[in-house]
């Protein structure tokens, strides 16, 4: 199978779909610029120009509410935030109107299927309002679907999925993780919501993880090994819906849980994967769950502090150890997944 | 044969009829338990407005909704079924008073946060323009709404993208409780605001039926030759309570002078509509009181219907949230 970058696949299924159903537009500050949203909406532009790839004034709330009137209307909006920091701007139509509509206009008169892409991650000094990730703000709603990408196949075929479903859907993309490559299928085939995939099989420790955390945790299992633990990497894909079986036959077969999210532990991801194995295996777990997520507070900006706020393969690996059992060691230091990254910002 | 301009004045009365028996028995019995904005004394805008439009033009409203949806066609035991929570509401018991939908009328929805439904609007009215039909959408909101930024926001979305988008603010001079005083700066208007964002716009006086009606019409000519966005500022006046059945001048309220609602209350847009008919129908008054009679006995037979449905299965509480997947 030919490889593709995350940011290639991205485009790959956003212009196939577009090819296979005119319905589907995108609309975004600046998708139509020389940039592309990061290469990922260059190749629609050029195909479908300004009718179907549109540029829209800096207004996330009206644009939100355009999707949604857009899509009641029978379009198939895709939206697309540079930032994801500013989706908190389109709560209000992503949360009160799309996740709801179908279940308060009575479930039998179809919902309003609003893609929207938001792209999270670390840069350099990205700071406060530009280094956080808000896939579990929209996960706690009922009628959305929430998915984080961590492989360049995942981020085709959940776009794919969510491009030809009836549900409003988030993506989360991690900006570190578009010059990743992969293999990609050549088709556009969609990979359903809630089906988590095992990264790495192991048996002594569970390491659940989402988006970036998933590549830092198959790091952190490639040194494990070398102390004789096998750990076990599981990819959940999707956030809401979770596949919890996946969780916990892995758990209790491990007995051990860590789990390492991009954002913070409060309320988050970290918190419902622990909730989900002691809700329904509270006696697998041998050890203690560990939680591998933000400081509880805003990213700073200065470079050792940043360095320091961001949770990378090391922290994981010192959390299976001693969740094993074993010391702490001074095995070879790794850089963080996001460490290549190239200014300007 | 009612003449065009007696319908006008017939569907105010049936929307005057319906609400007022709606507010009593939601008072007396406690049993619509939903929160109802009634529109009672502001039938003008909602009758002018929509009898302007086909079923292909779609209406969207805040939560004020039950006059938009009566006067655009909605079924009107669907939406009192809807009020007591039964599964033969139009929203299956789901949506309640601020979630009516009838979409074979092309009522496309309400909503509950003020300005929602505003770019909700413009974006179906993108829709429509692209697939080049000569269709409308028109979406219903308060003065208070256009203090939320969206509403900036969707003004200049539509001017830029030429959305086919009737905006029409009712201006009924109170959000809840506060004045458009407290709220918006002396002198300036919701239509200079709507015009200084390159959306054509007008203000009219919302308890003259055939005034608004006129108006609409200019508007969705605009909106379907492609000319782009226009805003209608009626001016109204509710006479309830913001939320519930009750009267709320002159008791402990005190938000508003009692002379004003008298005042405005004497601007009736029913007893105005009859009184311009009377000219050239001397009958009129007859008429207005047979069809009081009429659509009293239409609302009695729809509460009486609402009320023996049965209300939501309990085990579909969580249908439809989701589509459901073939398994």
């Amino acid at each position: 199978m030919r490889t593709l970058t995350y940011w290639q696949a991205i485009s790959e299924a956003t212009v196939q779909c577009m090819e296979a159903d005119e319905s589907i537009f995108i609309a975004g500050e600046g998708v139509d610029d020389v940039k592309g949203t990061f290469g990922t909406t260059k190749e629609a532009f050029a195909r479908f120009g300004a009718s179907r790839v549109i540029d829209v004034p800096n207004s996330e709330n009206a644009t939100a509410g355009f999707a949604v009137g857009a899509a009641a209307g029978g379009l198939r909006p895709l939206l697309v935030h540079t930032r994801a920091d500013f989706m908190f701007l389109a709560l209000d139509p992503l949360v009160n109107l799309a996740a709801k509509w179908r279940y308060m206009y009575g479930g039998d008169k179809g919902g309003v299927p609003v893609v929207t892409r938001g792209v999270v991650g670390r840069g350099w000094g990205q700071g406060a309002t530009h280094s956080q990730s808000p896939h579990a703000t929209f996960a706690h709603y009922a009628g959305l679907y929430v998915a984080a990408p961590a492989s360049p196949a995942d981020a085709k075929g959940l776009l794919v999925q969510a491009l030809t479903g009836d549900t409003p859907v988030v993506l989360v993309e991690n900006r570190n993780l578009y010059p990743l490559t992969g293999e990609v299928p050549a088709e556009a085939i969609g990979i359903p919501f809630g089906v988590g995939r095992i990264a790495r099989r192991g048996d002594d420790v569970t390491v659940v993880a989402t988006s970036l955390m998933v590549h830092e945790a198959e790091r952190a299992a490639g040194q494990l090994a070398e102390r004789g633990i096998s750990a076990e990497v599981i990819d959940v894909r999707s956030l809401r819906p979770l596949d919890e079986r996946i969780i916990c036959e892995s758990v209790a077969r491990t007995g051990r849980l860590v789990v390492a999210d991009t954002s913070w532990a409060r309320y988050g991801f970290t918190a419902e994967v622990a909730a989900v194995v002691a809700e329904h295996i509270p006696d697998a777990l041998t050890a203690p769950v560990r939680r591998l997520a933000l400081p509880d507070c805003p990213a700073p900006v200065s470079w050792p502090l940043e360095e320091a706020f961001h949770p990378g393969a090391g922290s994981i690996v010192e959390a299976c150890l001693q969740l094993c059992g074993q010391a702490p060691v001074d095995l070879p230091a790794l850089a963080d997944v996001a460490a290549g990254f190239q200014g300007p910002y | 044969m009612t003449s065009g301009r007696a319908r006008l004045l017939r569907d105010m009365v049936r929307i005057r009829v319906v609400e007022e028996t709606l507010a009593d028995y939601y008072r007396d019995e406690q049993q619509m338990r939903t929160p109802t904005h009634f529109s009672i004394g502001q039938e003008a805008t909602a009758v002018g407005v929509c009898a302007a439009t086909t079923t292909r033009d779609w209406v969207y409203t805040a939560h004020r909704s039950h006059a938009p949806y009566l006067a655009k066609g909605g079924n009107l035991k669907a939406m009192v079924a809807e009020l007591y929570g039964k599964q033969a509401g139009c929203a299956h018991g789901r949506g309640g008073s601020i979630h009516l939908v009838d979409r074979e009328v092309g009522f496309a929805g309400s909503a509950a946060i003020l300005g929602e439904m505003i770019p909700v609007a413009v974006g179906t009215a993108w829709a429509f323009a692209r697939s080049g039909e000569p269709r409308a959408a028109i979406t219903f909101f308060g003065d208070g709404a256009t203090e939320e930024g969206v509403f900036a926001e969707s003004l200049n979305l539509a001017a830029v993208r030429r959305a086919p988008v009737v905006f029409v603010c009712e201006n009924n001079l109170y959000s809840i409780s506060s004045s458009i005083g407290a709220r918006q700066p002396a002198g300036s208007t919701i239509r200079d605001r709507a015009e200084a964002a390159g959306v054509t716009a007008v203000q009219v006086d919302g308890n003259d039926v055939f005034a608004v009606h006129d108006a609409a019409r200019l508007a969705l000519r605009h909106c379907r030759e492609g000319r782009g966005p226009y805003l209608l500022e009626l001016a109204t006046y509710r006479w309830r309570e913001h939320v519930g059945p009750g009267f709320d001048h002159g008791h402990d309220h005190g938000y508003r002078p009692v002379e004003e609602t008298e005042g405005w209350m004497a601007r009736c847009p029913i007893l105005r509509a009859t009184e311009t008919l009377r000219e050239q129908d001397p009958d009129i008054d007859r008429t207005v009181a047979e069809w009081r009679v009429r659509f009293d006995d239409e609302i009695q037979s729809a509460v009486a219907y609402a009320k023996e449905q049965p209300f939501p299965d309990i085990e579909a509480l969580l249908d439809g949230v989701y589509q459901p997947v073939p398994r």
